[in-house]
């Protein structure tokens, strides 16, 4: 669209994306979790927005990240802008055809000004007419060309559940398989599937979710695994660090490399906690009696969801059961406050202790260099998860545009080598 | 059975053979120079043809950090070095608790009772053998000698060594106020005790058997020392401290299978590199290229003509920089008729004075000085010591000397030996200053220190950069970052001309993007002045006009254009005679110099005073004026004292303990208590509780509770707040009150009102992480309040309480609410009618307003470190941003989303003030504070779309303030020229 036909919100001038631009515009966002953000991008076309997952992970995202964002900002802030921008770079896209979209959270930490940097950076780059869409569920920044509605809740919900299901039974059964690949091709195979669900049927109603997740649990049970000991690695941490590999270095490959068992602690349980925050603020403050209904019931949808997930690889394989959100609330009680909300808050610290009492004592704490939040709620409680599971072996690790793989590398390989001797030790159950 | 362990350090390999019964037969140490594979390859052919001679396989294994590519590529047997010194010391001396290691870029600390623990230095090198080396450096002393020097101190000075860049910047100018090598070389070493131990022990105390490992350990007796003295141990230095590594993986070897040593012989030099490291175009394409390069540039240069033989006046100009001194001498046509530059080899002085003989020696009857200027660090002490006519803040210069060559210049940058100066000139005034405050990457001894250490000097290293064929893309990161970068690039096979045209490329980057933060050439204009040694180097300028593809200006006296500057200072000065001292009196010249403490205030500055002829006094090393002018501040127009002793004031510790019934409370003053203490105050004092606030901070204090910090990436006012909190403890408090505060008070025209992260939660890491708050009989209360929900607060205050203090009713804390609510308000009347008398005697007065933003804590006279008071005796008034954000009754919009109470104030103060002739704001951020990467950018914009200056300084646990004086005065210049302008 030419400037003047450009709608812009009167008081901060941003571009609004209107119902015009649903029909031809691309909408662009930048990849996290690539199983779940496959299956989310698939919700989107459901309701008819054409949108672009951006996989591109080259050395130049970073690089025109530090260009156009102020480069004190978290790494995250740096990347996933820099991943849009560099992809508007390109020249592969008509660019008065193309939105941006970007998750905001509306919570203390700076991760809910990325959309305002990344609008200072168009700019930067002479682009500022391209829309920018905030996806949030406090109602910020408003556009009428994108609604969030019930439904579509919906099936994001179960887009995350069943990207936890593929991460989770993945993580636990690839190192182990006997048949090179053969885990990887069923992640794809149900990617596939479950995308197609999303699309053209009701793949997001609770019936349809279990039959669904005991179909993906029994397929995964099937593989033929070697039965070796390995030693498991769990990953916490600022949650575009632990999931994106580009954040991360590629974490997860650089494990598997190293023959352990990963585990990442699922989305759905940020998605609770960030409903649970609403509710917890009320009960610790008072006051915002409907707020707090309508998150009690959007809470125990995501409870139910998370409940069929749990029972579906209970009563249908041999993998191990991750922990349910309320466990890992329970966990952190008199250790983290349930206040602390911001970024991942207490979360954080209930993974760690989760995944130190379920048998993944051995820890990457993981974490953009200078990411407030996790000051508190990452390093600062390093020393009490450690007080309450004394075989927890932690290393946090700091990612940043300069900091070195190698020295990465080094630290985790020596919180690898304590695994390993654990594990020949016997202790490392 | 015999085995053998190798670790390849960042700097050195070291080789062991153990015997049968794991004693030492063969121990080999070597520097490597980055050049892993052929050192590995002679240090395996001296094994096998001596210790390992007539073996065909051997128990082998590697470690050590820069030995995991090779170890990788070859498939040899690894272990982490870490882990390898665990195992040597299970063995030879199983009682320790504790090992300090140093190398050559790593630091650990491992904990070995209660359950392994190792703590290495992830992303900074401060505190290591390289931060040492570049110390001694700067000391201009073999680094043996450091050691030696340290012996014979007296004092120690406070320094910096989160990185070398910091610590830097605190010994350049203790050096030009004439401090003692011997005290700096001690203050070294304390500096690198203090980064281990707040680095690294993140909470965890040092302490029994203490073991020492590694080169600076082994080899420094002083810094053991301090480490014993910092730590109340007596820790030992093993024999083979130096082997612990290559021990320790020898050990792990016989465990292995035997390998044969000639597979990895073979292995090693057949060992290619995986050459994929990223790389960016030639500087150069051929030798023609570079010739028309040089030849376009000689056209940039003021002429050079002999002094003798010359009559008239002449105008001297001395730049006294961080590492070199600079000075030119001028005819009255702006010739160069003498040039000096030297590095100032720490001590200025002498070398000023040999310098002014040398030019009286050379000077012809009829030729005269007749002006002369100072400039730079070390501008008052020159001043001083020799009776210059003028000093000029060092920005000035160099925009005088970038005008000669481009008059209408826009944009001038310089990059020095360990600084980086830019500014943008607009209307003909300086505008916008960029200086490295935090960071040195992007300068000439960044460049020069890896030279050197890659076995070049600077001038060759230069010319292998300009035809490189693929320089390593280095990136923009601070060096110590760039150190393990380059490690890497070598590790991938780049080639050492690869590696010194990315370095030359890095070092534009990281002005460019790190120091002025440009994000577009059209930036910084079309009419750029380069200047700085750095700029002599053609593969810098090269690598700089390719990036911003623009020509520039660098002259041939760029390394001198700061003493240029100063010169025709002097010129502009239009006198008859300089009053430098004449030849007679420079032959007699002396000095003397004293260190003392000044008494003035409770800072305790320590005082450098040189005494210069028995009668000219300087005084280095001072905060304030205090000790210069023997009189007390002028703090009548000081709001941030006013508002520091108005909160200190909220305090009952002293008053008679019956009056209590419900005994002592602890407030730690911290964080947002400088804002919240008067409602705290009054809240518990109408319960029933003696107030006790924790004491003034002090390094004293912040040393306390040093042990329990986990991150040591937090900003210094959190980490300050240990501190606080043991203190009260210390002073028999038991009952401490923090809160959890997710919000703030709500202001108006905001988003939100949340707190950053940090003075949210901080309360939950003294939690988990002072451990003795968790003792019987001590009470730590921390809830989670939120005092914008008046209605409820009282409530929900209650109910925390009540589980503590059962006989509470809910009516008492509703009017203690009510009490604390109100005593928040008078607190803030009181500060907004001090700041409106302020506001109105400064405009009596025709002073400048000085709006100092930051947070409520920076008034904390520890974390501001005075700069109040600096800025005051610039004959400023000063008034803060929480007063003025409230006059602002209608900002505009902002850009970000303005969502935290204390930031907000800043965007409203900006706000305000662009409206406001007389008013300027200086920000204050706190280093490592993320929340101000957004608030610094949006409160420059607010301010730069109203012709308004921007003035930031960064201020961390340790703060040159040299650096904020130039900021200062350049502002205050700036705006004097403006006003001339207008005129």
């Amino acid at each position: 669209m030419k400037e003047k036909e450009l709608k812009r919100d009167k008081k901060t001038g941003r571009v609004i994306f209107t119902p015009e631009m649903k029909k031809d515009y691309t909408i662009l966002f930048p990849m996290m979790a690539p199983i779940h953000f496959s299956i989310l991008q698939r919700v989107f076309t459901h309701y008819g927005y054409k949108t672009e997952l951006l996989t591109d992970t080259s050395p130049e995202i970073a690089q025109t990240g530090l260009k156009f964002i102020q480069n004190d900002m978290c790494y995250p802030a740096i990347l996933s802008c820099g991943q849009m921008i560099h992809a508007l770079m390109t020249g592969k896209y008509d660019l008065h055809k193309v939105a941006l979209m970007i998750t905001q959270t509306g919570g203390g930490c700076r991760a809910s000004n990325y959309i305002m940097l990344l609008r200072k950076g168009l700019k930067r780059a002479g682009m500022d007419y391209i829309p920018v869409i905030s996806l949030n569920l406090s109602g910020l920044e408003p556009n009428p060309g994108l609604k969030i509605t019930l439904p579509m809740i919906r099936r994001a919900v179960a887009a995350v559940i069943y990207g936890d299901m593929l991460m989770c039974l993945k993580n636990q059964a690839e190192p182990y398989e006997v048949h090179k690949g053969e885990t990887e091709k069923k992640v794809q195979q149900w990617i596939e599937s479950l995308s197609d669900e999303m699309l053209h049927k009701d793949g997001y109603k609770i019936k349809v979710v279990e039959r669904n997740l005991t179909k993906i649990a029994k397929d995964f049970d099937s593989i033929e695994r070697d039965g070796k000991r390995r030693v498991k690695v769990g990953i916490v941490g600022e949650i575009y660090v632990k999931y994106a590999a580009l954040g991360n270095n590629n974490l997860e490959r650089f494990l598997r490399e190293q023959d352990c068992e990963v585990n990442l602690p699922g989305m759905l349980n940020f998605v609770l906690f960030k409903i649970d925050n609403r509710i917890d603020d009320c009960k610790l403050y008072g006051g915002h009696r409907l707020k707090k209904f309508v998150c009690e019931k959007l809470f125990d949808y995501c409870t139910k969801i998370q409940n069929l997930f749990c029972d579906a690889i209970k009563n249908n394989s041999s993998f191990q059961v991750p922990a349910k959100y309320s466990h890992v609330k329970e966990l952190c009680n008199g250790i983290n406050g349930y206040g602390n909300k911001m970024g991942e808050g207490w979360l954080l610290t209930g993974e760690m202790l989760e995944l130190a009492e379920s048998g993944y004592e051995n820890i990457v704490c993981t974490q953009p260099f200078g990411c407030l939040p996790n000051h508190i709620s990452g390093k600062g409680m390093i020393r009490r998860v450690v007080e309450t599971f004394p075989k927890a072996n932690i290393v946090a690790v700091d990612y940043d545009a300069g900091a070195p793989k190698v020295n990465q590398e080094n630290r985790i390989k020596l919180m690898l080598s304590i695994a390993k001797e654990n594990l020949e030790k016997g202790e490392g159950k | 059975m015999i085995s053998a362990g190798i670790d390849i350090g960042s700097t050195t390999i070291k080789a062991v053979v153990l015997d049968d019964e794991n004693k030492v037969l063969f121990k080999t140490y070597e520097r490597h120079y980055s050049r892993i594979a052929e050192k590995l390859g002679e240090v395996l052919k001296a094994l096998k043809e001596g210790p390992l001679k007539g073996m065909d396989k051997v128990p082998l294994a590697f470690s050590g950090s820069a030995g995991m590519g090779i170890a990788e590529g070859c498939h040899f047997p690894f272990y982490q070095e870490v882990y390898a010194t665990r195992e040597t010391t299970k063995v030879r001396y199983p009682k320790t608790d504790c090992i300090i290691e140093l190398g050559g870029e790593d630091a650990k600390i491992l904990f070995l009772t209660d359950g392994v623990e190792v703590r290495m230095n992830g992303t900074c090198a401060g505190g290591t053998g390289a931060f040492i080396d570049q110390m001694a450096s700067l000391l201009n002393v073999p680094v043996e000698k450091v050691n030696d020097l340290a012996k014979s101190h007296e004092r120690i000075y406070t320094i910096a060594s989160r990185c070398g860049v910091f610590a830097k910047s605190d010994i350049q100018p203790l050096l030009n106020q004439g401090a003692r090598k011997e005290d700096i070389a001690e203050s070294i070493f304390y500096a690198v005790v203090n980064q281990t131990i707040a680095g690294l022990a993140q909470g965890r105390e040092i302490k029994n058997n203490v073991m020492y490992l590694g080169g600076p350990l082994t080899f420094m007796s002083e810094l053991r020392n301090a480490f014993d003295d910092s730590l109340h141990v007596h820790g030992v230095l093993p024999e083979d401290s130096l082997y612990y590594v290559a021990i320790g993986s020898a050990l792990l070897a016989k465990k292995d299978e035997p390998i044969a040593l000639d597979s990895i012989l073979e292995k090693v030099q057949n060992y290619r590199n995986n050459e994929n490291f990223s790389y960016i175009e030639p500087l150069f394409r051929d030798e023609k290229e570079y010739d028309d390069f040089i030849q376009d540039h000689a056209k940039d240069h003021v002429d050079s003509l002999p002094l003798t033989g010359y009559q008239g006046p002449l105008y001297l100009g001395v730049d006294s920089g961080s590492t070199t001194l600079k000075a030119v001498l001028i005819d009255k046509d702006c010739n160069i008729r003498y040039t000096h530059y030297v590095s100032n080899q720490g001590d200025p002085i002498a070398l000023l004075k040999d310098m002014l003989l040398d030019i009286y020696s050379q000077m012809s009857e009829g030729a005269y000085i007749a002006g002369s200027s100072s400039t730079g660090y070390g501008e008052d002490l020159a001043k001083n010591a020799f009776s210059f006519d003028h000093g000029i803040v060092e920005t000035m210069a160099h925009f005088q000397a970038a005008k000669h060559f481009l008059p209408d210049v826009e944009f001038v940058i310089d990059i020095g030996g360990q600084d980086i100066k830019c500014f943008r000139i607009r209307n003909g005034v300086i505008d916008d200053i960029f200086l490295n405050e935090a960071c040195s990457s992007g300068c000439g001894s960044f460049l020069q220190t890896f030279a050197s250490s890659l076995g070049y000097d600077i001038a060759d290293f230069a010319k292998l950069s300009l035809f490189a064929k693929r320089p390593v893309n280095l990136g923009s990161r601070c060096t110590v970052f760039m150190n393990s970068s380059v490690k890497q690039a070598q590790k991938d096979g780049a080639t050492v001309n690869d590696i010194a045209a990315g370095l030359a490329i890095s070092v534009v980057k990281n002005a460019l993007y790190k120091v002025i933060r440009c994000s577009s050439k059209d930036e910084l204009g079309k009419k750029i002045v380069v200047q700085g040694g750095t700029f002599l180097n053609d593969a810098v300028l090269r690598a700089f006009e390719k990036e911003l593809g623009v020509r520039v200006i660098r002259s041939n006296i760029a390394g001198l254009m700061g003493a240029y500057g100063a010169a025709l200072d002097a010129m502009d000065l239009h006198l008859e005679r300089s009053n430098i001292l004449s030849k007679e009196r420079l032959e007699t010249f002396n000095r003397k110099v004293v260190s003392s403490i000044c008494q003035g205030c409770n800072n305790k500055c320590r005082l450098t005073i040189s005494i210069f002829d028995d009668k000219r006094v300087f005084i280095g090393g001072n905060r304030c004026e205090k000790p210069v002018t023997k009189k007390a501040n002028d703090v009548r127009l000081d709001l941030y004292d006013f508002k520091y002793r108005l909160l200190r004031s909220y305090d009952s510790e002293n008053e008679d303990e019956s009056k209590f019934p419900r005994g002592k409370i602890g407030l730690p003053m911290g964080l947002n208590f400088y804002e919240l203490a008067p409602f705290w105050y009054s809240f518990f004092t109408a319960l029933g509780f003696q107030v006790v606030l924790s004491s003034p901070s002090s390094a004293k204090l912040y040393r306390k509770g040093q042990m329990t910090i986990p991150s040591d990436t937090v900003c210094y006012p959190a980490k300050l707040l240990h501190g606080h909190v043991i203190d009260l403890l210390n002073k028999g408090v038991k009952t401490i009150f923090y809160p959890c505060m997710s919000y703030n008070v709500e202001e108006s025209h905001t988003d939100n009102h949340y707190n950053c992260p940090v003075v949210a939660y901080y309360s939950e890491v003294i939690k988990a992480n002072v451990r003795s708050l968790r003792e019987e009989g001590v009470h730590y209360l921390n809830p989670y309040v939120n005092l914008s929900e008046r209605r409820f607060f009282p409530d929900k205050m209650y109910e925390y309480l009540v589980s503590t203090y059962p006989d509470l009713s809910p009516l008492q804390v509703r009017k203690a609410s009510d009490k604390a609510y109100q005593e928040y308000e008078k607190f803030e009347k009181v500060v907004m009618n001090k700041a409106l008398e302020i506001i109105d005697s400064a405009r009596k007065e025709k002073k400048t307003i000085i709006v100092l933003s930051g947070r409520p804590y920076h008034v904390d006279p520890l974390i501001c470190h005075d700069i109040d008071k600096l800025i005051l005796g610039y004959n400023c008034a000063i008034v803060t941003e929480d007063v003025v954000s409230k006059l602002e009754k209608n900002p505009e919009p902002s850009h970000v989303l303005n969502q935290w109470t204390y930031h907000s104030r800043l965007y409203k103060a900006a706000n305000y003030i662009v409206n406001q002739k007389d008013m300027q704001l200086i920000q204050l951020v706190s280093f490592g504070c993320g929340v101000d990467a957004i608030t610094s950018d949006e409160v420059r914009d607010i301010l730069e779309r109203h012709g308004k200056i921007y003035t930031q300084v960064k201020i961390d646990e340790i703060t040159n303030l040299g650096a904020v004086k130039i900021r200062i005065r350049s502002l205050l210049e700036a705006l004097r020229r403006r006003e001339l302008d207008k005129r």
